[in-house]
């Protein structure tokens, strides 16, 4: 069908070779920055790039050799969470092509923007492309090894004055699995806590709102499983921009199930007009809404009863607290009209399979975890978990956010949520196969060590403050950024004098990003060139849960190296600097010990193994580097709504799930499937079921904690268990069905493992054996007595347009929490009078164009010539008081350190009057001042802007510390 | 001969624009120019609806039918395609095109505008196919290679349809039957004088 046209050709068209080199129509790669009109700094970001590509492929313009065969590589999109396989084209070791994956039961060839142009990031042209140091306010080039050198004796010194806990490791959501794990050991190795990444400010209050609720923090369900479901409400998130290919899977579920789809947000989102339902409500407010819709679901008996019954404790006092949500009440807070709420509410709770989308909208607020409480009691009250086309789907942020998680690049935490008590070191000093003492010693003291440490949201807080207000030794002196940047983070005028502050700034990134050129430094900033994960090996986890190996594309451009040799030198340095100084803490040993190096670079497959061995909690202990190859070696025997393997599937992958979405239990020889779909019981553990999470006790209050009468397909044990450990096998009589071997490792550990620690995995192949859960059958909890607010009740935003509500529903009162001091209702007690002069409420987002802090996207032309201005979305009455018009300058005042903003106006009917919207990608301007020139030459992004978190405010939520970047105060004036 | 043809179902289309950035990053366009573009209608309101627009092949192309040099022309697979050592770069076909898709590096009249650029449904141009003159001048060549058009093979909601006429007509008619509503083909009447079918 497809034939070549070979007949009906223009006249002369022989001509064309003759004239081949004087068409003005060609698209020679450097004509299109004469169009830009950007500068000479991007010229000649161009050409060092031109013979690079010439020398490699023959050809100036990067095409295809058709002459020459063509390697095509699988690697995956290195944006959003959604974990689309990219198909790389590579000749002659340069990426010329980029073909549709059509096998991925993911993205089914498809991509955004952002993936369909992922090509132009190994290309480089405004890479960092050698380490450079800030020398008198100028970069300046040095060596790799100069580099290494002098950080680590900086480091060195400063933890020599000041104690290891005054460098904060800022890691990313964008490492590899392995990456982020090794970050997380490479902290610890190094004696702190002040570990961390985005997750902080994407889902930290989802993580800890699920696991509070079930056990784990992440999306129960799947992407694809979505088009079972018959209602869908999207609460807080807009996954037409945020994660495009998503919405391939919710259309067609609406599309073929005739389904629901109710979208909540205040602005009327690209999603939203895909929508069968909008329903606008008062940024802030999504407590008493979902609690709005249980008033209706409890008064109307359409709760799932039995559900409730066997596997949910507390239901009771969230009735309670729901009693005082009449509509009327409902309808004064959020603005949402009862029937809207009680039709939202009849939908969710009747028509089912209903599910919950949720996204940042939910998490980044100063009710953050309680938000996503309340999501999760919605759904366990209508009986909407555990089951094909229900659940908590939770987009995650980053491609590898969920991973970076579930490594603990998180201040609370050790891989895998082992948190960071006395057991949890024990058990990865024994992974590590290091002593326990040896982690002690170096810390500062035991006590820190069992600390959470400082978060992202407040690092410079902990740079500014007085010391006696810091928690540990000494304020924060250095920061390692990799791969991170800074105007993620709310209240960037504070973050400036954090930055400038700090002895030695270190940014390892293959973009310059915020950090480097945000603050007045001139001296101790480092910037070192790093690899994308298309120039590396390694895992990734999807948000699904689904883990993907992506092989390298092609090597590391330029002086680039990946994170994971980046590690490896700078513990060599480190340990050359301590002998220098006579100190006698060593790292490079102890780091490395059973990681294969092959020339001078750490192995991913390796490092996964040690992952592999230590990961028993989430299931990670299944995934081995073999398994998840053969699955994007097979990807295309993948149901595409179930994710299991097809029956014409090899034998090595038959039966499993796409990706093993963790957990997937035991050892890879166990050869479990992983879990689609989490704490459902309608599966046998071994293919995938599960139950409510036992980490809560058994009891309380006289009340049972355990599941009553519910348990997985299978199961031994028809009631609900406690987690299994040696003692609970032996109650049972089941403790000699562990092997000799597996009984001789658990003797080494000292005898009394539980199915966390027990290295052997012999505990949770037992439990298997008769159909259990090794972590237990529980109910989930609709109280969670640990946390601020058991029962999720409504705040007002810290900076709240309602004064009038502050006395009714205040925010918490001033706090202590992750070694700082945390204001609550002192902060709030302000905005009262700052309403008058800020009267509108300012929220933030994401385009579809570009990803995080946009440093990446932005410097990509194709994507930045689709979005080149920052700008805010008014509504047309706000607009028109103030006589703004459509694409004038404006300025965005904040409510805090007299902050502002230079951006264009949108003025659109997308946002309610009161209401101001702005994307947070952009950075390079701030506070109206152009800050292009201070950008090593050659690496400034095509496209600046002012970031809305120049005018964002204070605000954290109390579990975690996340920012409110959702709910904020401004002024909009005509610049 | 099968009839290639595009139809975007704006329905599923949700302006994440991949069918723009694959299109740039498969033929390497120029900053400024685009082959293919999304446009919305009712921006921010409810009805708020994108399609992404790009060269339609039309039936008896009025471009080919108003340009003075005649450097059109219609490929077997009905594509309509066009040769930049003849374009004068006159902006006639800008005119006379329905969905705005000749495209200029330049501004200006009279021939200062440039060879006009448009959407070659990944179809090259009159050089010999996949040669390293017809990227320079049209792009590559995927049909030659027996693969679509990229952007429609990269649309993340599958709303971008490229192929056979009668099979995306086809899909289309069947996704509209299952779903109970469409909002139809837009500019198949204008494009190719007839509808999607009943």
């Amino acid at each position: 069908m497809l034939i070549k046209r070979s007949d009906g050709r223009a006249a002369k068209q022989r001509l064309a070779s003759a004239y081949q080199g004087l068409s003005s129509g060609g698209m020679d790669r450097r004509g299109f920055l004469k169009q830009a009109g950007v500068g000479a700094a991007g010229l000649a970001a161009m050409s060092t790039l031109a013979p690079r590509m010439a020398q490699a492929s023959g050809a100036a313009t990067g095409v295809i050799n058709h002459q020459i065969p063509v390697q095509r590589i699988k690697n995956i999109c290195t944006h959003c969470s959604v974990g689309c396989t990219v198909t790389a084209e590579v000749q002659n070791g340069v990426w010329v092509g980029q073909e549709p994956t059509w096998e991925s039961p993911i993205n089914r060839g498809t991509h955004c923007a952002k993936g369909a142009s992922v090509r132009e990031l190994v290309h480089g042209d405004r890479r960092i492309k050698f380490p450079m140091k800030l020398v008198g306010g100028q970069w300046q080039r040095i060596t790799w090894d100069v580099a290494m050198a002098e950080i680590a004796e900086k480091l060195m010194q400063v933890r020599q004055a000041s104690g290891p806990d005054s460098v904060f490791w800022l890691g990313s959501a964008k490492f590899s699995n392995e990456g982020a794990y090794l970050y997380r050991k490479l902290a610890a190795m190094w004696g702190t806590n002040n570990v961390d990444h985005q997750a902080r400010i994407c889902h930290s209050t989802t993580v800890a709102g699920v696991a509070n609720t079930w056990g784990y923090g992440a999306m129960t369900n799947s992407y694809n499983d979505i088009r079972n479901s018959k209602t869908m409400i999207i609460m807080g998130g807009n996954p037409a921009e945020a994660h495009p290919v998503s919405l391939q899977h919710i259309l067609v579920g609406k599309e073929q199930n005739r389904a629901h789809l109710i979208v909540v947000d205040p602005r009327y989102t690209r999603t939203a007009a895909h929508a069968t339902e909008y329903v606008r409500l008062r940024p802030g407010t999504d407590i008493p809404l979902v609690w709005g819709m249980l008033h209706h679901i409890f008064a109307n008996n359409w709760e799932d009863r039995e559900f409730i019954r066997q596997r949910v404790y507390g239901m009771e006092e969230i009735r309670a607290e729901v009693a005082k949500w009449t509509p009327a009440e409902v309808e004064r807070v959020t603005g949402v009209p009862e029937a809207q709420v009680k039709g939202m509410a009849q939908k969710f709770a009747t028509e089912k399979p209903a599910t919950l989308i949720w996204c940042m909208g939910i998490t980044q607020k100063t009710v953050g975890t309680a938000n996503v409480r309340a999501l999760s009691i919605l759904l366990l009250a209508t009986g909407n978990v555990g089951v094909e086309g229900t659940g908590a789907n939770i987009f995650r942020g980053h491609c590898n956010v969920q991973g970076a998680t579930d490594f603990g690049l998180d201040v609370t935490t050790l891989p895998g949520y082992y948190g960071l008590d006395e057991n949890a070191w024990r058990h990865w000093s024994r992974v590590w196969d290091v002593s326990y003492e040896s982690m002690v010693a170096r810390f500062d003291n035991p006590a820190i060590m069992a600390t959470p440490g400082i978060p992202t949201t407040r690092y410079f807080d902990a740079v500014t403050l007085p010391k006696s207000e810091v928690q540990q030794r000494d304020n924060l002196k250095a920061m390692m950024v990799f791969g991170h940047g800074a105007n993620t983070v709310t209240r960037m005028p504070e973050a400036v004098k954090g930055l400038e502050a700090l002895e030695l700034l270190v940014v390892a990134d293959p973009h310059p990003t915020t950090f480097a050129v945000l603050a007045n430094r001139r001296e101790g900033t480092y910037l070192l060139p790093i690899a994308t994960q298309f120039e590396c090996d390694g895992s990734r986890t999807s948000s699904n849960r689904s883990i993907q190996w992506g092989a390298r594309v092609v090597a590391p451009i330029f002086e680039s190296r990946t994170d994971y040799k980046v590690m490896h030198d700078l513990t060599a340095a480190l340990d050359r600097a301590a002998t220098r100084r006579s100190m006698t803490v060593r790292f490079h040993e102890a780091m490395w010990k059973k990681i294969e190096i092959r020339n001078g670079e750490p192995v991913a497959e390796s490092v996964l193994r040690e992952i592999n061995l230590g990961s028993l909690s989430t299931g990670y202990s299944g995934v081995s580097p073999e398994r998840l190859k053969l699955h994007m070696e097979h990807q295309d025997k993948f149901d595409l709504v179930t994710l299991r393997a097809t029956p014409d599937a090899p034998d090595s992958i038959k039966g499993d799930f796409y990706g093993l979405p963790w957990p997937c239990w035991g050892t890879p020889e166990m050869r479990h499937p992983g879990t689609h779909i989490l704490y459902n019981t309608n599966l046998h553990v071994k293919e995938g079921g599960g139950t409510f999470r036992a980490r809560f006790g058994v009891e309380r209050n006289g009340q049972t904690l355990l599941a009553e009468g519910s348990y997985s397909k299978g199961s031994e044990i028809q009631d609900g268990y406690p987690e299994f450990t040696v003692a609970v096998l032996r109650r049972l009589g089941w403790f000699d069905e562990l092997t000799a071997a597996e009984k001789a490792q658990i003797e080494r550990q000292g005898g009394a493992a539980s199915w966390a620690t027990d290295l052997s995995a012999g505990i949770i192949r037992v439990a298997m054996e008769h159909g259990c859960v090794p972590y237990g059958n529980a109910k989930a909890r609709a109280v969670a007595w640990n946390l601020p607010d058991p029962v999720p009740v409504h705040r007002e935003p810290i900076y709240t347009a309602r004064p009038d509500l502050i006395a009714q529903y205040p925010t918490l009162p001033d706090r202590r929490g992750f070694r700082l001091p945390h204001l609550g209702v002192s902060v709030q007690n302000r905005s009262a009078g700052l309403v008058r002069d800020f009267p509108i409420i300012l929220t933030s987002g994401r385009l579809v164009e570009y990803e995080g802090g946009g440093e990446e996207t932005r410097s990509n032309k194709w994507l930045a010539e689709l979005q080149q201005d920052m700008f805010v979305e008014i509504n047309p009455r706000d607009a028109a008081a103030r006589n703004i018009r459509d694409g004038a300058w404006v300025w965005v005042r904040g409510p805090e350190n007299n902050s502002r903003a230079r951006v264009k106006a949108l003025v659109t009917e997308r946002v309610g009057q009161g209401v101001a919207f702005m994307p947070f990608h952009f950075a390079g301007w701030f506070q109206g001042v152009d800050q292009r020139s201070k950008y090593p030459a050659g690496t400034d992004p095509i496209v600046l802007g002012e970031s809305v978190n120049a005018v964002t405010g204070y605000g954290y939520d109390p579990v975690t510390f996340m920012q409110e970047a959702k709910v904020g105060l401004c002024q909009i004036a005509a610049a | 001969m099968a009839r290639m043809k595009f139809l975007c179902d704006a329905d599923r289309c949700i302006e994440c624009n991949a069918c723009v950035t694959a299109c740039k990053n498969e033929h390497e366009v120029p900053w400024g120019i685009n082959r293919r573009r999304v446009v919305t209608i009712n921006d921010g309101k409810p009805g708020e609806r994108s399609i992404s627009m790009a060269c339609m092949h039309c039936t008896d192309a009025p471009c080919a039918a108003v340009c003075p040099v005649s450097c059109f022309y219609t490929t077997a697979d009905a594509v309509v395609l066009h040769d930049k050592d003849l374009c004068i770069g006159c902006g006639y076909c800008f005119y006379a095109c329905p969905f705005g898709a000749p495209q200029y590096p330049r501004v200006g009249n009279f021939g200062g505008r440039g060879k006009m650029d448009k959407c070659t449904y990944c179809a090259g141009g009159p050089q010999q196919d996949n040669t390293l003159v017809e990227y320079t001048q049209y792009g590559s060549n995927r049909l030659a290679e027996g693969k679509l058009p990229l952007c429609a093979e990269m649309c993340s909601t599958k709303a971008l349809l490229a192929g056979d006429g009668d099979m995306i007509a086809t899909i289309y008619r069947e996704r509209v039957a299952k779903r109970g509503y469409g909002s139809g083909a837009w500019g198949w009447r204008t494009a190719y004088r007839e509808g999607v079918g009943a």
